[in-house]
């Protein structure tokens, strides 16, 4: 009994951070691992994703209906980035951290000004259960559920799917792309936007968890980064490992020395993990296959 | 000499259709002086924005107030803002900006306690004047600075002996990583034991952390009868609706929610149910003279979401610093500290009456106990009234005689003369 109350707690710390890391990198994942844009602006779709979750809900939609149109709302505010400042980037990759960076303070800042320095919360659903001495919040394990299927769909949607071929075919080379027919112009577009709407959905689901301010999305920021630069160019094989990996380390790190801790962890892990594996996991599995 | 020439006229014009803009009457008095700068450096964007927006918004409202009444000694007091984002750098930018180039009469500055002592160096340094309008750790024994807000002895030794003794011995704290959360967890845990209590655990949290899943179990495990929430910033506010969900169901106490972050009000309730904080001020207190202060706050910036305990602190510090220019018949800092050290600086704050204590050049302060309901009503089960700030003073600190420039804390007091 004793033993299978830690175990499921240690389950559990683990889930909650490996929803947290996954959810928070799997739009950068596409935008940066993809297609090699550096997003700094991540962290502003991510808070976009919250604030407009909390706005419907206020206004009467239930919460999954309010978690879409922020997903829906986070991607349409991606395809005019993509087509106002990004595109016009795409060869200029170092000049693209400047413009996100720009975007991310006008964003932060716009919020401020427009909204007011806070929005009300919109309450955690579900309430919570009992295992032994311990009580835990159901909703959690929705995220966690949520994080497998984003990985799933993201896995489908990348192998299965024309549009999926399409876009890595662009990504890989694309003039030759291009050359097939294939209007890569237009498939960037929707693979960035791909990346704002999951960043989003990555907001709207944590809105009911957090403080909602306009600077909600640096909270996010390094954690997203630090697991798509260990996982690596490849979105399924890439993230998923490397959130596995990343969550292992933090929830232990946590549990046995606190927060403070936890962080420490987590970026030792990165710097060992990074050294040791220059292209990421998912460069690593991709050598091995091949 | 020709261009010095063109520059005075142009200041000359300016200051002339600045006047003209005027009532005619207060147009001679202004003109007579010059006017009385006060340096404002608040954090009105950044992580911590939502709890000082209403400080500078309560520094205008006051200085309005003044200047439509006549001024101080008959000039006029110019505000010159700058926003500290939040970022204690800029703190140290704009404290030299304001010292050196805008040269102001004084600054009210600063929210966190290491963006304080990020410019505390700088004031010391070039003999500036500046009011810490905030709620703190304690220990400041600079006579450069005067604090306005409250501090241990006032919001610990009040709150923790009501809480043990209303919930019990066991105690928590879950504080957050940096001078203010590790000096506040000393003085709980000096408590606690000069109480009878123990330490059930304690944990810091870096500044910025978000997610609580771990801490929350951690806290379960040790079975606390109350936590102590020393959180700061909105991120690390993100802890009261996680525990909620998890269904810690534990008392809180604080010295900083509420009266700060205003969390009962942006928490969907009951996530902040039984949470008690010491606070010297915040709009629910029900007395003629709060209403007051909060129906002229609100007329003035209807979409103020809270008039919180900063807010106040920084609009009554405004009117001591005016009683005591005219007092000293002077803004410059010695001769104000003369004023101080006759110890009867005193007002009628909204919050009741306060008085700057002249060996610490803290203030005295009516202490609210606010307690927050499970649908984040609030409610004051006890007040306690003119708690003095004394632990400084009996500690050795006596800003009359001797001037260290140093904070001081419990485990490392003023050294014995």
């Amino acid at each position: 009994m004793d033993i299978a109350t830690h175990v499921f707690s240690a389950l559990y710390q683990f889930g909650d951070a490996f929803a947290f890391l996954v959810l928070s990198a799997c739009g950068l994942a596409v935008i940066f691992g993809m297609m090699g844009v550096i997003n700094l602006a991540h962290g502003e779709f991510i808070m976009c994703g919250a604030y407009v979750t909390a706005a419907t809900v206020h206004a009467g939609l239930p919460l999954p209906l309010g978690i879409l149109a922020g997903t829906l709302v986070s991607a349409l505010v991606g395809v005019v980035v993509e087509l106002a400042v990004i595109r016009h980037l795409y060869d200029r990759p170092l000049d693209t951290i400047v413009a996100t960076w720009g975007l991310s303070l006008i964003a932060t800042q716009g919020t401020l000004i427009m909204v007011g320095s806070t929005m009300a919360g919109v309450g955690t659903p579900f309430g919570s259960f009992q295992v032994g001495d311990y009580s835990y919040s159901i909703y959690r394990i929705v995220l966690f559920c949520a994080a497998l299927g984003v990985l799933a769909a993201l896995y489908a949607l990348f192998n299965w799917t024309r549009f999926g071929v399409l876009a890595r075919a662009t990504i890989q080379v694309p003039h030759m792309a291009a050359a097939l027919g294939v209007d890569t112009r237009l498939i960037y577009s929707l693979t960035f936007a791909c990346g704002a709407g999951l960043a989003g959905l990555a907001g709207g689901l944590y809105a009911p968890t957090m403080t909602l301010v306009p600077t909600m999305g640096a909270t996010f920021i390094m954690e997203a980064f630090v697991t798509v630069v260990i996982g690596g160019a490849d979105v399924f094989l890439g993230t998923a490992p490397a959130g596995g990996v990343l969550a292992v380390v933090k929830s232990a790190m946590t549990s046995w020395q606190g927060q403070l801790f936890g962080q420490i962890g987590l970026l030792v892990a990165v710097i060992i993990v990074v050294r040791v594996l220059p292209k990421g996991i998912s460069g690593f599995v991709l050598r091995e296959r091949t | 000499m020709s261009k010095s020439v063109l520059r005075g006229l142009r200041a000359a014009a300016l200051t002339g259709t600045l006047v003209l803009g005027l009532p005619l009457g207060s147009q001679l008095a202004l003109a007579a002086e010059n006017p009385i700068k006060l340096g404002v450096l608040e954090d009105q964007s950044g992580d911590f924005a939502a709890a000082t927006i209403g400080k500078v918004h309560a520094i205008q409202l006051a200085a309005d107030e003044i200047n439509k009444a006549g001024g101080i000694m008959g000039r006029p007091l110019e505000l010159v803002p700058y926003d500290t984002q939040s970022d204690n750098t800029r703190y140290q930018e704009f404290m030299r900006r304001v010292l050196q180039r805008d040269k102001v009469d004084v600054v009210f500055a600063g929210f966190s306690s290491a963006s304080r002592e990020a410019y505390r160096p700088i004031v010391d340094q070039f003999n500036g004047f500046a009011f810490y309008n905030n709620q703190y750790e304690g220990g400041v024994c600079d006579g450069h600075m005067i604090v306005t807000g409250a501090v241990p002895e006032q919001q610990f030794s009040t709150l923790i002996p009501y809480m043990m003794e209303k919930y019990g011995k066991n105690v928590y704290t879950l504080a957050a990583d940096y001078n203010f959360g590790q000096i506040s967890a000393e003085w709980v845990r000096k408590i606690v034991k000069e109480n009878g209590g123990k330490m059930a655990g304690e944990e810091f949290i870096p500044l910025g952390v978000s997610q609580f899943s771990q801490s929350i179990q951690n806290i379960q495990k040790a079975k606390p009868d109350f936590v102590v929430t020393l959180l700061v910033g909105t991120a690390q506010a993100s802890y009261y609706e996680q525990a909620a969900s998890a269904n810690v169901n534990l008392p809180m106490a604080s010295s900083v929610n509420v009266g700060q972050g205003y969390e009962h009000k942006r928490f969907k309730p009951p996530s902040l149910k039984d949470m008690y904080v010491t606070t010297n001020y915040i709009e629910e207190i029900d007395s003629p003279k709060s209403k007051e202060f909060y129906a002229k706050f609100k007329a003035k910036f209807p979409s103020e979401p809270y008039v919180n305990q900063e807010a106040e602190n920084s609009y009554l510090a405004v009117y001591l610093y005016k009683q005591m220019v005219e007092r000293a018949k002077s803004t410059k800092r010695e001769e104000i500290r003369k004023v101080i050290a006759l110890g009867d600086v005193c007002m009628d704050a909204p919050e009741g009456k306060v008085c700057i204590d002249p060996k610490s050049q803290h203030m005295s302060h009516t202490i609210y106990l606010a307690k927050v309901g499970a649908d984040h009503s609030i409610s004051f089960p006890k007040v306690w009234e003119d708690i003095k700030p004394y632990w400084l003073g009996e500690a050795g600190c006596d800003l009359t005689k001797k001037d260290p420039m140093a904070q001081y804390t419990p485990s490392n007091p003023p050294p014995k003369p």
